[in-house]
């Protein structure tokens, strides 16, 4: 459990979500018979609390790196009821985010007894799971992602009505400061087309460790497939991009076996972008201004306002690049109808909301190419658009 | 109604030695302790637990939960449970169909079903109208019980037997309940036949109340989103579209599918008998439970039901057969006769290794046949083994045979098997779900390490299910999280992952106890010897090796140590205190 512990709190660091020294570095508990930590730390005797009060086996507590502490910060002071975003991984797996007052086990409880994630205004963020760390670091990850989306939406949303007050917009710019430069550089990644099932492993996971490692994704959230022949080699649900070795399964089209039921919940889509094109491979990430722009729209007035990640019925793209509707998955309002069309007719669609899909030929570069250079575009158009306002 | 959000407040028991019907309104308390379902019958149970099963006195529980018959995802279940003949241990059943939701609307939240009818009878249920009564159709088989009453009621009943094997007297009995949504195990439909019960009818015209419905709306919403985003369940090569028979190719190339009554663990002839062979050959539609967007239940264009992964597993791989259709027609045969056919498959398995004969269509067909009339073969594998002088031969928990999961495939799975308090069952924990679909996140399935407090969590996450009364596989994709939002939604009362939790870990200890009471101990939370002493089939990058062990006994520890239980296996003082079970 110990090894968990120190595993999920590398990751932490390593993604920039937190700290990797020092007081601010994360604290990862686990419990089987014994409680264990990744480190010691004074805060652990008031957390270890939690483990008495709640039926978890694991927590994850961060003080979130910058600029996510600030915007957490922030959302959290002007949301003491909960912080409720409203981009995809929010409405499928957050549905909102608690704001707990209190650094003490009787008050975090008594919030994440009820949700999996909670923010500690000025202290941090708090996950448990039941089965291992790794839940809480899925969490962490996701709350500050949709964080990160809705205060730049939020942003842009209020600097268009004309209600930004000094407060936001010091925050805002202190965020903004604090943004690292976006990369212009490429990978470099291996060229194919590849032949066999080796070859096509080892290139999905150098694309995963990449996508994750350019900040184009969380390393748990997207997927990645090859087809190779009739078989579609596709990321595992749930599985961590930098670490895509042995999570990869073959899923022959014919449907002749179901070996393909820990496969991406994407799969049907992946399918369906082959079947209508010649492409070879597909990347999916969830770059962060591409879901802001994604999300962005000036029709206050327009009817499916509210529902517009599975009712949008407007043309809208990103210099061309199309952004489609669409829930995860394949239920009637799954992005599995509407992406495959969009995919196939320009090689790249953002979901509104979620994410962007990019696919090429041979091999994974120019995909990753295509990924960078729109998620680069959108940046520059999110402070475009908010230069006409603010 | 009135006065109740969720629940009807009212328990019916039937006494079929004088026919008489006596509603009882239990205590507000009651409900907020055991919620329903599963832990009510549960509480219902404690007080007659050491009785046989031959006794009047021992209840038969048939109970719903406050979110049966509402808007809730899955809400169309109930439980069965009584004490195992099979085993001696506390045994549920969960239900679909159509019945729980119309028990519901008929106005009970469950029926306690006692004492012994002289002959043999039914119970039919229309509304407050209860009727038990003289039956012809003993000694019949389930079809055409149920095809018969079909035709007699009206549309919207629904119906619950027993068949021929329960009243031989074996001790694989199951009741069928719709046709096809019974797969109650541990030889309950036993206790049926011990009362004189063939059969039971319910219709119900009333609404099942709801504080909240616009909460409820919205609670539905985000667990239908869930759902939705499930490859296992709705995903191309999920449950809705191929059957839970969908595993059967990813348990295989796990390397984790029983083969030869657990002799090895790859089956070579899989593509012959996996889902795409079936929906190739037999052309399935959907169908499912009231209340439920997934219908897992495949019904193939002849009729019959396409057997679970379970019982298609069970009827190729451990009995060494690659033949579509002897496997379907042993499964339903199965059907008719009343067999659990988990158990009647394990049990055919053993009898393989120990005579080294193989079955034909026609032996495979008689051997159940005659299961189902008596003998050793219908006291299950255990019995029969230990009559044949082989006890090894038999792959069994307490006296329940195994499912199709090879325990020496998931370390956490081999845990639960030994620890649940009916047996040999996964589905108390449901290890399957991070070992092999990767739900929440993925676990490493060939280590101990936190599996113990993983497997008692995961215990109390589906008893809690079990007594609000979802589907247990929607929990491979929501959680208590969102269920805890329906339920306040529906009851009005406030509850949290943490207080589902509770009820939980109170339903399971309650069952734990009742079987210590019953005489049962560390020794019976154990595997059979064969996982410790023999590997699995390896390949395909994956090595298979015996379990160790010293590291079985230390995760058995440290599982009693997070239970709260004594090393026997038995709820300590303080563990009852706590739960409220010390009175």
């Amino acid at each position: 459990m110990k090894a968990l512990c120190e595993k999920y709190a590398a990751k932490l660091a390593a993604q920039g979500l937190a700290s990797g020294t020092g007081p601010d570095a994360p604290l990862v508990g686990g419990l089987d018979a014994d409680l264990t930590w990744n480190r010691e730390d004074p805060r652990t005797g008031e957390l270890a609390g939690l483990f008495s009060r709640l039926s978890i086996n694991s927590l994850v507590f961060i003080r979130p790196a910058e600029p996510y502490r600030t915007i957490l910060d922030f959302l959290a002071a002007r949301n003491p009821d909960g912080i409720r975003p409203e981009d995809t991984e929010t409405r499928t797996f957050l549905h909102d985010i608690p704001v707990c007052a209190d650094f003490t086990a009787e008050a975090m409880a008594a919030q994440l007894k009820r949700r999996k994630v909670i923010v500690i205004p000025g202290q941090g963020v708090a996950a448990c799971g039941t089965v291992t760390p790794e839940q809480g670091f899925v969490s962490v990850s996701s709350l500050v992602f949709s964080s990160f989306v809705l205060f730049f939406s939020d942003y842009l949303n209020r600097a268009r009505r004309v209600e930004l007050d000094d407060e936001y917009a010091d925050a805002f710019s202190h965020v903004v400061r604090l943004l690292p430069e976006p990369h212009t550089d490429l990978p470099g990644l291996a060229a194919g087309p590849f032949t066999d099932e080796e070859g096509v492993v080892a290139a999905m996971a150098e694309a995963g460790r990449k996508v994750v490692g350019y900040g184009l994704v969380d390393s748990f959230f997207g997927n990645i497939s090859y087809k190779l022949d009739e078989t579609v080699y596709i990321s595992q649900t749930g599985s961590s991009l930098d670490e895509l070795e042995g999570c990869i399964d073959p899923c022959p089209l014919d449907g002749s076996t179901t070996n393909g039921l820990t496969a991406s919940s994407e799969l049907s889509a992946h399918e369906d972008v082959y079947r209508r094109s010649n492409y070879d491979c597909i990347l999916h990430g969830h770059p962060k201004f591409s879901v802001i722009m994604s999300m962005d729209c000036e029709r206050d007035d327009c009817p499916n306002r509210g529902h517009c990640h599975i009712h949008c019925t407007e043309c809208r793209t990103v210099d061309g690049v199309p952004i489609v509707p669409g829930e995860v998955g394949t239920g009637p309002t799954g992005l599995c109808h509407t992406l495959p069309p969009a995919m196939a007719a320009n090689g790249a669609a953002i979901v509104h909301g979620h994410g962007l899909f990019t696919a090429g030929n041979n091999d994974f570069n120019a995909p990753f190419a295509r990924l960078l250079e729109i998620e680069n575009r959108c940046r520059d158009l999110y402070f475009d658009r908010l230069s006409r306002y603010a | 109604m009135d006065e109740f959000y969720g629940r009807t407040g009212m328990v019916l028991h039937i006494d079929l030695t004088t026919g008489t019907a006596t509603p009882e309104h239990p205590d507000e308390a009651v409900y907020g302790r055991y919620l329903g379902g599963r832990g009510l019958a549960g509480y219902y149970l404690h007080p007659f637990a050491d009785r046989e099963y031959t006794d009047p006195e021992l209840p038969l529980l048939i109970f719903t939960g406050p979110l049966t018959g509402t808007d809730s995802p899955t809400s169309g279940r109930g439980t069965i449970l009584s004490r195992s003949p099979l085993t001696g241990a506390v045994c549920d059943g969960s239900i679909g169909g159509g019945l729980p939701t119309r028990l519901k609307k008929a106005g009970y939240d469950g029926l306690v079903i006692t004492g012994r009818a002289e002959t043999p009878c039914g119970i039919e249920i229309d509304d407050h109208d209860v009727r038990v009564v003289e039956t012809s159709l003993w000694g019949t088989d389930s079809d055409a019980v149920l095809h018969g009453l079909e035709r007699q009621l009206p549309e919207d009943t629904s119906l619950a037997c027993i068949g021929p094997a329960a009243e031989n007297g074996s001790l694989l009995g199951s009741v069928a309940v719709d046709h096809r949504h019974g797969g109650v195990r541990g030889g309950l439909g036993l206790v049926w036949a011990a009362k004189n019960l063939k059969y039971l009818t319910v219709r119900g015209s009333g609404e099942v109340r709801v504080h909240d419905p616009a909460a409820l709306a919205e609670a539905r919403e985000a667990i239908v989103r869930l759902t939705m985003a499930s490859p296992v369940l709705m995903g191309g090569h999920g449950f809705s579209h191929w059957g839970t028979g969908a595993l059967f190719d990813l348990i295989n190339s796990r390397r984790m599918l029983p083969t030869d009554n657990f002799q090895k663990t790859f089956f070579e002839q899989g593509a012959a008998v996996n889902a795409a062979a079936l929906a190739e050959l037999y052309k399935p539609r959907d169908h499912g439970c009231l209340g439920c967007h997934i219908h897992c239940r495949k019904i193939a264009r002849d009729g019959r039901s396409l057997p679970g992964f379970e019982t298609m597993a069970h009827f190729t791989a451990n009995v060494g057969n690659a033949d579509p259709e002897s496997a379907m027609e042993a499964a339903d045969l199965c059907g008719k006769l009343g067999l659990d056919p988990i158990s009647a498959a394990s049990t055919l398995a053993c009898l393989r290794e120990i005579t080294g004969q193989d079955y034909t269509d026609k032996t495979l067909l008689s051997t159940l046949r005659a299961m189902a009339e008596g003998g050793d073969l219908a006291k299950g594998a255990l019995n029969l083994a230990q009559a044949c002088g082989r006890p090894e031969a038999a792959m069994t928990v307490k006296g329940l045979e195994l499912p199709a999961f090879d325990p020496r495939g998931g370390y956490g799975l081999a845990l639960a098997y030994a620890v649940s308090t009916r047996g040999g069952c996964h589905q108390h924990a449901y290890p399957i779900s991070h070992e092999v679909l990767r739900k929440p996140v993925a676990t490493d399935r060939f280590t101990f390490s936190g599996k113990a407090r993983i497997i008692k969590l995961a215990e109390d996450t589906i008893a809690a299910c079990d007594s609000m009364n979802a589907c247990r596989l929607i929990f491979l994709a929501a959680g208590l999280e969102e269920y805890a939002k329906a339920l306040t939604a529906v009851t009005g009362q406030d509850w949290s992952v943490q207080s589902l939790l509770e009820v939980g870990e109170r339903t399971t200890v309650n069952e734990r106890r009742m079987n210590a009471g019953n005489g049962f101990d560390a020794t019976d939370d154990d595997l059979p010897g064969r996982f410790f002493t023999e590997p699995g089939t390896s390949g395909g990058g994956v090595e298979i090796p015996p379990i160790d062990r010293e590291k079985f006994l230390q995760a058995r520890r440290n599982y009693y140590a997070v239970r709260g239980l004594d090393e026997n296996g038995a709820p300590t003082t303080e563990t009852l205190q706590r739960l409220g079970l010390d009175q």
